[in-house]
């Protein structure tokens, strides 16, 4: 349909995730209608993040410096490590302000069908960390489905011998939804938390 | 038939777009099910834990031009529960599921034995009474009897004499005599034939008494067995660990 350059950069566009046929046409068409500028900072923003971007190497989370920002702040509390899947969830926990604490980006969930077993997450690096002292606790803040969990149970046997606090996040109703339509796991999980109200 | 009702064993999920997930059911009456779950990544979802691996759902669904949209969804049991606390049989039962979805293959023909198989293997799983891998062991032979493809274990693969049946062929179909057999064929011991036998008829006294280098054994030909059938190899095996 469309030659050369165009069709290029249409099918470049199709590759991203969420974008299908039409909308990368329209992104195309977008981009050939702007000022030569704009597509440059455009450009220029795609480099630089593939040039800069590494991953932090104590904790994996993205950074532009071999450490990360959190890794590097000295007000953190080092004693306590929350092992996330993927970096976006630093970031989710981050907005929460609740954690002062460091992270530990594992990569990923254990998936069996995927072919994803511990040897592709980065548990060996925690272990690493956790073996050098200092820690107290270990927050397991995999995502709420299988896969997570059970992340989840196989650190916490594999942390079990070295005798730290581990815990995981709690899960439950979500806040400003109706109880009537949390699901039976959901709610059961929420009834099995359930916590005193201290007034 | 645009809406329809089933119930069915959620096999497998995969993410697509922003917040939905394709899920691979095999159900009751339809067989393979490939649906989308609208929404259900959200922690605001309608659907929320329903729709997760080993749950078993009763649903209504819609049916599209590729792929089915499920409408609705409802808890019958959730097997995944005493799984995922419990990593060597979450592993197991993965490698159920994955199993599953291989030997039916084919989308919408119904697979009512595989799917009692299935439910069975995954309760049996969770009640903890036996060995995690001796139940996947037992579910992997049933498996392929049921997709026709029951290993020879009464009488020799290639000539059909019960007697001397010594040396078991992963390409032959079973055990064979000195005669029959190929070059190649494994010569399992005694008590691994007898573990193997009862696995198929879910004999659990002579299995739960088996010893563990028979276990190893048979689950090794098990294996062998299973992946020279599929023509394919089983991810999730690699992971199944002994307890």
């Amino acid at each position: 349909m469309y030659e050369g350059a165009v069709a290029n950069l249409i099918d470049e566009l199709g590759r991203l995730p969420g974008i299908g046929p039409k909308s990368a046409q329209r992104i195309a068409f977008h981009l050939l209608s702007s000022d030569s500028a704009d597509v440059q900072r455009l450009v220029g923003a795609l480099v630089e993040v593939k040039e800069r971007v590494r991953f932090c190497a104590i904790c994996g989370n993205v950074s532009e410096e071999a450490e990360c920002r959190i890794c590097r702040d000295e007000r953190r509390n080092p004693a306590v490590i929350c092992v996330v899947e993927e970096p976006k969830d630093v970031v989710a926990i981050e907005k929460t302000r609740e954690f002062r604490g460091r992270y530990h980006v594992l990569g990923g969930a254990i998936s069996p069908i995927e072919g994803v077993g511990p040897e592709e997450l980065r548990i060996r690096e925690l272990m690493a960390r956790l073996a050098d002292g200092g820690i107290t606790e270990l927050i397991i803040a995999t995502d709420p489905n299988l896969e997570g969990e059970a992340t989840a149970t196989y650190l916490a046997r594999l942390v079990k011998p070295m005798g730290l606090k581990v815990t995981r996040l709690a899960s439950g109703l979500p806040v400003g939804g109706d109880l009537e339509y949390a699901d039976e796991v959901t709610l059961g999980r929420a009834f099995e938390g359930r916590r005193l109200l201290d007034v | 038939m645009s809406l329809y009702r089933d119930e069915g064993v959620v096999l497998r999920t995969q993410k697509l777009g922003e917040a939905d997930r394709i899920i691979t059911l095999l159900t009751r009456r339809t067989g393979l099910v490939r649906a989308v779950g609208k929404g259900v990544r959200r922690t605001k979802s309608r659907f929320g834990a329903r729709l997760e691996p080993f749950t078993h759902v009763d649903l209504q669904l819609h049916a599209g031009r590729s792929l089915d949209v499920v409408t609705q969804a409802d808890t019958l049991r959730a097997y995944g529960e005493p799984l995922a606390t419990d990593y060597p049989r979450f592993t197991a039962g993965t490698a159920m599921l994955e199993t599953a979805e291989r030997l039916v293959a084919v989308e919408k023909e119904p697979a009512l034995r595989q799917f009692l198989l299935l439910i069975g293997g995954l309760r049996t799983l969770g009640e903890r009474d036996h060995d995690a891998r001796l139940v996947l062991d037992a579910f992997f032979l049933r498996s392929l009897s049921v997709a026709g493809y029951p290993p020879a274990l009464d009488a020799c693969a290639g000539c059909g004499r019960p007697e001397q049946r010594r040396w078991f062929s992963v390409q032959s179909g079973g055990l064979m005599c000195a005669q029959c057999r190929p070059p190649g064929a494994a010569s399992p011991a005694a008590e691994t034939v007898t573990l193997m036998i009862a696995l198929l008829r879910g004999d659990w006294e002579v299995a739960d008494a088996s010893e563990h280098r028979h276990r190893s054994e048979c689950s090794g030909l098990v294996a062998a067995y299973l992946q020279w059938h599929l023509e394919h190899s089983i991810r999730s095996l690699r992971l199944v660990e002994r307890t």
